[in-house]
């Protein structure tokens, strides 16, 4: 049961992380193509400045949630996955110190520097979580002493491949949203017809890779055994088709909390179709780590189930207050200020 | 060069830089919130000024210190599987605390504090960088929790072949955690001290905003001289802690090869490992260490002798580190004192102020070498006397550490050039830069 428990609310952690900080891997991978000048940029930067560290604090729950709660997993999982792993952290850290040095000198050559690792920061990572999920979903070659049998390009086959796509574009179409609630004028005009182009590359990749899904992976056994659980795809794709609607009606807060809704669907999603795997062998599945046999001593998981519920609760509440507190739109009163990236 | 070395080296690599951006953090964020509640009590626009000019710095330092912590976070998959599967019952659970108690009030509080200036009362953006400065600290207090398990581990047994928790309180709360923790916060405390003091001293000496400078100068020569006087007090305590759990790695930092019954404290001896003797001692206090560590002229002290060869940790180092870290606790006594002293005529010993300026750096340099002491002074062990380090290496190959170590050298190299360029940059300019 807290097992059961545990697991859900890992797949929920993974599931809030990619909401939050997928606008801001989807903003930085569209900036370069989006932005005319300094000024856009700057509108870029600063509509993210105030909340993506915040967000980026989900990712190190995620990790230590799999830690505390699952340690095997945790171990077998991030030293199979090494390579990538490390290319994920080396771009969140040039992505991370880009936000307060760019602005620090006045030169071209300077801001350039920090808007390609922007752009190499979010890029990346986004890529790489899909490309990484999507090979979770199907099994990973690694034998019964945690070995990884392969490389990085093992996990570029073509399955890993449509998750890493499916991600950048859901990505990108999230951060295009927030991009259209945060800018004015030309900016704005400009996002909005990104978001709409966007949504239709979003819908397709996403209906490809559902399909994919089916034929690569055993995601949906347990659906079939369980039809009521289709419930969360199908949250999913009334998340997707309300973007559209309220992308059409120019209800940018609106279009991003669907978005936002279609996104934590969809990792539910695959987490739910995992279960009760946390990290299969593709090799035996006798070797996959379940939460039942990579999970923590019950003294532990209970522990840490308190903390979580009184924490996490707490957490969202502050945060949300941020994202209150910095709701409007990036002004030009805003970027004249000091205080501002 | 084997895996485990490979990751070893990354590791400390890792924690050391993190550790470079952390201390200012710890300190910083206190003297910033002082300020601004002066400026909240007073409404006298000076402080104000001065905690956006030393915010500024904060947040350039901060932003380093953020995208380090990541990379350890997930270091212990990546490189330790061994370990984390044998402890991640209770040291996972402990750094997830961590990020859910800390790291979500820091990371939201400062971009709040940083961007909201105009957005809330003064108070409530007072309380924002009070906030932050709990946060980073409380973070420090569970990393350091986890850290002290790794040196002396209690509330555990060895069930289905890993180590499980059973007394969480006692995890959290054991004497040697708090000592560790004080020791370590404090020693944030004076990097900030000392960094404030140096760029006012730099500032001083060439007459420049005097009176801004001024300020901030007393206010960090306050500061550091209570915090230098505290250090020595609790590095005090900290090495009678050390004695008691760790006797090997106060062997080792005392350079103390035979078991001695009263022993002698050295003030300065050069250690030969491969002869197991010293090299050169000098300046011998009789019975002193026995007093200083045991609280007994009488007391017998274990000796590097006493323990198998490949139960010891290396010596030279963990002496030399510890050497170097005491003689410049010392010396910040010294230095804070002579500060404070002269402090309402500061401008008159502008040798004293260059000096001041040059001495930015030992705080930093105490800082490392008490991890090193702490971390190397622990080794062969990974969790003391419970795990091996070589026991707890990753199944991965050598060319795939090989390959991020020099990443993280070259990646690191440059972050560091370019925040301490930009640290330099802005300290320099002053407050024209507002
Ligand atoms: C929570 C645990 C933890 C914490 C708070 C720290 N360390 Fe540590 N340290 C380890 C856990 C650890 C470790 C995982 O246990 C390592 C890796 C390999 C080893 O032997 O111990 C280690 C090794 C290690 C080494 C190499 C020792 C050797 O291989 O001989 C150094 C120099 C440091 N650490 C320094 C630091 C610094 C500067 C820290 C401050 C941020 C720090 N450690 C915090
Ligand atoms: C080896 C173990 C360590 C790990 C795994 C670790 C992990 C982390 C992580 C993930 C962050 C980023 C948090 C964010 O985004 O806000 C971070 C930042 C931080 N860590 Fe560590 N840390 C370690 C050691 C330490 C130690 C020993 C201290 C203090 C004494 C410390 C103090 C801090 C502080 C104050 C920050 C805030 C950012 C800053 O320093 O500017 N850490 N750490
Ligand atoms: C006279 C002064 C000092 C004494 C007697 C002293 C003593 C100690 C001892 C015994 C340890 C090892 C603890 C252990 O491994 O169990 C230690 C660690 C450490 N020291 Fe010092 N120290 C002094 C000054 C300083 C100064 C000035 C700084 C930095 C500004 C500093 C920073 C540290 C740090 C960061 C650690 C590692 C964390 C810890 O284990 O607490 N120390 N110190």
């Amino acid at each position: 049961m807290l097992e059961t428990i545990w697991f859900m609310l890992w797949g929920l952690i993974w599931a809030i992380y990619f909401m939050l900080d997928g606008f801001d891997f989807g903003l930085g991978t569209l900036m370069p193509f989006i932005s005319e000048n300094d000024n856009d940029r700057r509108v870029i930067y600063n509509s993210l400045g105030p909340v993506w560290d915040g967000n980026e604090v989900w990712l190190i729950t995620a990790g230590g949630v799999t830690f505390a709660a699952f340690p095997t997993t945790y171990a077998v999982m991030f030293s199979t996955l090494y390579t990538p792993l490390l290319l994920i952290l080396f771009a969140l850290i040039i992505r991370g110190v880009s936000f307060e040095f760019r602005g620090k000198i006045d030169d071209p050559t300077w801001k350039k520097v920090w808007d390609t690792c922007l752009f190499l920061g979010s890029f990346l990572p986004a890529l790489l979580f899909g490309v990484a999920f999507a090979n979770i979903f199907q099994g990973i070659p690694f034998d019964k002493d945690g070995i990884f049998q392969g490389n990085l390009f093992t996990l570029l086959n073509p399955y890993g491949i449509a998750g890493g796509v499916f991600f950048v574009v859901t990505f990108l179409t999230h951060g295009a949203i927030w991009l259209c609630i945060k800018s004015e004028g030309r900016l704005h005009d400009k996002a909005a017809k990104w978001a709409s182009g966007l949504w239709i590359a979003w819908l397709v990749t996403a209906v490809a890779f559902l399909a994919f899904s089916y034929v690569a992976t055993p995601l949906y056994k347990n659906y079939f055994n369980n039809p009521a659980l289709f419930v969360v795809p199908l949250l999913a794709v009334v998340g997707l088709l309300l973007t559209r609607v309220f992308l059409a009606s120019q209800s940018y807060w609106k279009a991003w909390f669907s978005s936002s809704l279609a996104i934590v669907a969809a990792v539910l999603f695959g987490v739910i179709g995992l279960f009760p795997n946390l990290y299969p062998s593709s090799i035996d599945p006798a070797l996959s780590l379940t939460a039942f046999n990579s999970s923590s001593s019950p003294l532990t998981l209970k522990i840490m189930l308190g903390v979580a519920l009184i924490m996490v609760p707490i957490v969202i509440a502050y945060q949300s207050f941020a994202y209150h507190l910095f709701k409007g739109k990036v002004t030009p009163a805003m970027l004249a200020s000091k205080e501002s990236y | 060069m084997d895996a485990i070395f490979l990751s070893r080296l990354q590791f400390a690599v890792a924690t050391l830089f993190h550790f470079i951006f952390v201390p200012l953090t710890l300190g910083l964020s206190i003297l910033v919130a002082i300020m601004e509640t002066r400026y909240v009590r007073t409404g006298n626009e000076e402080y104000k000024k001065m905690a956006k000019f030393w915010g500024h710095l904060f947040l350039i330092n901060f932003a380093v210190g953020v995208v380090t912590g990541i990379t350890l976070e997930f270091q212990f998959g990546t490189n330790w599987a061994g370990y984390s599967k044998y402890v991640g019952d209770i040291f996972g659970s402990i750094l997830a605390i961590e990020a859910t108690v800390a790291f979500f009030l820091e990371s939201t509080f400062i971009a709040i504090w940083f961007f909201g200036w105009d957005r809330l009362s003064a108070k409530a953006h007072a309380a924002c960088i009070w906030l932050v400065a709990i946060a980073s600290n409380l973070s420090a207090y569970w990393i350091i929790a986890a850290n002290a398990w790794m040196q002396h581990p209690v509330g555990y047994e060895i069930r289905n072949g890993r180590a499980e928790l059973t007394d969480f309180i006692a995890v959290v709360t054991q004497p040697y955690a708090i000592t560790n923790y004080l020791h370590t916060i404090v020693s944030g405390f004076l990097v900030a001290g000392f960094f404030m003091m140096g760029i006012s001293a730099y500032h001083l000496i060439r007459k420049n905003q005097t009176q801004f400078f001024t300020k901030s100068f007393k206010l960090a020569a306050t500061f550091s001289l209570i915090f230098a006087i505290a250090e020595v007090g609790l590095g005090d305590i900290n090495g009678k802690e050390m004695a008691r759990l760790q006797p090997a790695k106060t062997a080792a930092a005392e350079a103390l090869w035979e078991t001695t019954k009263g022993a002698d404290f050295i003030m300065f001896a050069i250690p030969d490992e491969k002869n197991e003797r010293n090299l050169v001692e000098f300046f011998r206090i009789p019975k002193f260490m026995s007093k200083l560590v045991l609280g007994d002229w009488d007391a017998e002290m274990r000796g590097l002798k006493s323990w198998p060869v490949d139960e010891r940790p290396p010596v030279a180092i963990t002496y030399w580190s510890f050497r170097i870290m005491v003689g410049i606790g010392f010396l910040l006594v010294a230095l804070s004192a002579f500060a404070w002293w002269k402090r309402n005529n500061i401008e008159s010993y502008p040798g004293f102020l260059k000096i001041l300026l040059y001495a930015i750096p030992l705080p930093y340099i105490a800082a490392a070498l008490g991890w090193i002491v702490t971390e190397v002074g622990r080794q062969p062990w990974i969790v003391y006397n419970v795990l091996k380090t070589s026991d707890a290496h990753s199944p991965i190959a050598v060319s795939q550490v090989g390959v991020s170590l020099v990443a993280f050298i070259v990646v690191y190299s440059i972050l560091g050039f370019a925040a301490i360029f930009l640290i330099v940059r802005h300290a320099k300019k002053g407050i024209e830069a507002h």
